[in-house]
């Protein structure tokens, strides 16, 4: 085999942002900030609904709903809020499989709701999410934990809980890996040399 | 999927994506106060039916409603199809009005296939809501769903379709479905009431009702239907009950865990007891509550995506 040009170097050129221990001690720190935030245990509020948008924020909801809960003595309600019926793309692409919802019992009336999700990009998520969550109830507040904040915002939309900035081009690619989706938790930063949207 | 004529070109990766989106609807929209779904926002659905229908009309017009679309419906009675106006001349008129899919009933069978040729080029969907003999795929869909839902997985369970299979698109539409979906299909009916072809499809035939129940996770009894009956194919209503319609005897002999299915509009008495109709092994009422969450996974997955082959 001929040896390769330099810099054309590997097709995916891949880098990882984050370890498996770096996963989950950035989970452990946002439920410490969430416990603190939302002053769990402080007064007599209902603790908040933690939502997870699937694929991955409902791994991740559930793990950070376990660790809020081992450091608080509290439990919080946990599940999962698929945004795929209320997306503005969904004519752009293939018609897509919808995903779990599940509100936990309780419903999310006047509580404080925790959407989580792995990767923070144009903000076009959260903006269904936050129609999705609509027609299920009246939350109080709606709050925002994101594993990886990649920018690139197309709407004004923030997260309240971030576990790592990072600073990308359109023409990278972040992936989060969570042992219940993929085997192993990992962060990556891939090149894919095409714009993506 | 562009379009939804049969149960027949419907392969398990499609038919089990539908029945998915089915189940995931049903669920998102369990105990929820607004029932209604942005999803098909700006899209138009016309409803087209030739042929009277209550359930079917009903169940498609609200998943069209649910999902936020704009249902149109057009009957035969009351429309240019009384002045004289043909079936493609109607369709295309919809088309042009600016219908996204149509969903279409007649008596003649094969009527939706030539919609969806004449349909082709203005890029609209079409669904078979039901044609004549032939097919009425959501009816298997939500027949399926329902099994589902009771029974699990459907390979490998052993189901009975029992009475009129001759004028029935429900049982031809069920028939491929449920092959598809790995289901052991035996059909049971007096000789005069079934097909030619029967030979050709994936199933069984008995004509003894009784050695078949002990056997069967369900059963699937079909309407007799005297309106498109134009011969003797029985001696008496009263004999036909007596054969092939499901009593409280019969019901006894079905293992505990059997579903009773039936598409309806029931005549009961004549293929169905009225105290098996109310039997908590039948799923009769579910099977409507499922219609609804079927079609709007059809509608789902015939308009909600991107436009394949056709320029956007």
């Amino acid at each position: 085999m001929a040896p390769r040009p330099r810099g054309a170097a590997e097709p995916a050129a891949e880098r990882e942002l984050l370890s498996a221990g770096d996963v989950a001690r950035t989970i452990a720190r946002m439920a410490h900030q969430v416990i603190e935030k939302t002053a769990l245990g402080a007064g007599p509020d209902a603790p908040p609904v933690l939502l997870g948008i699937p694929t991955r924020g409902t791994p991740l909801a559930t793990r950070l709903g376990v660790r809020i809960g081992e450091f608080s003595g509290i439990a919080v309600p946990t599940g999962a809020l698929d945004v795929t019926l209320y997306r503005d793309d969904l004519r752009r692409r293939p018609t897509r499989p919808l995903e779990q919802t599940q509100v936990p019992e309780g419903g999310i009336d006047d509580r404080v709701v925790v959407l989580v999700d792995d990767v923070l990009y144009s903000g076009r998520t959260i903006r269904a999410a936050l129609d999705a969550l609509r027609d299920h109830g009246r939350p109080r507040s709606v709050q925002l934990a994101v594993l990886v904040d990649r920018g690139h915002r197309e709407l004004p939309i923030r997260a309240d809980y971030v576990g790592k900035n990072v600073p990308t081009s359109r023409s990278e690619d972040v992936s989060v890996l969570l042992t219940e989706v993929d085997g192993r938790d990992a962060v990556l930063l891939r090149e894919t040399g095409e714009q993506r949207r | 999927m562009r379009h939804l004529l049969t149960t027949d070109g419907l392969d398990l990766a499609d038919a089990t994506a539908v029945l998915d989106t089915a189940d995931e609807l049903k669920r998102t929209l369990l105990g929820r106060e607004v029932r209604k779904l942005p999803t098909l926002r700006g899209r138009t659905v016309i409803t087209m039916f030739y042929e009277s229908s209550t359930r079917t009309r009903v169940s498609f017009e609200l998943a069209g409603k649910w999902m936020s679309a704009d249902v149109v419906n057009v009957s035969a009675g009351g429309s240019s199809v009384g002045k004289g106006e043909s079936l493609r001349d109607t369709a295309l008129t919809l088309a042009a009005a600016g219908a996204d899919c149509v969903i279409v009933r007649h008596p003649a069978s094969g009527a939706a296939h030539r919609l969806a040729g004449w349909l082709a080029e203005a890029g609209t969907s079409v669904v078979n809501a039901g044609d004549g003999t032939h097919q009425h795929p959501t009816q298997a869909l939500l027949d399926a769903a329902t099994l589902r839902e009771r029974l699990g997985d459907l390979a490998g369970r052993r189901i009975a379709i029992v009475g009129d299979v001759l004028h029935s698109r429900v049982a031809r539409s069920n028939v491929h479905l449920l092959a598809t979906l790995g289901a052991e299909v035996v059909l049971v009916a007096p000789p005069t009431l079934l097909p030619a072809g029967v030979a050709g499809w994936p199933v069984t035939v008995s004509h003894e009702l009784d050695a078949e129940l002990p056997a069967v996770d369900a059963v699937m009894m079909l309407r007799v239907q005297a309106e498109r009956m134009h011969g003797s194919y029985f001696p008496s209503a009263r004999e036909y009950s007596i054969s092939y319609g499901l009593s409280e005897a019969r019901l006894r002999l079905l293992p505990e865990h059997a579903v009773v299915l039936h598409p309806g509009p029931m005549l009961r008495g004549m293929e169905i007891a009225s105290a098996v109709a109310d039997a908590p092994q039948a799923a009769i009422t579910e099977q409507v509550r499922n219609g609804v969450h079927v079609r709007m996974a059809v509608l789902y997955h015939l308009l909600a995506g991107e436009e394949e082959g056709r320029g956007s």
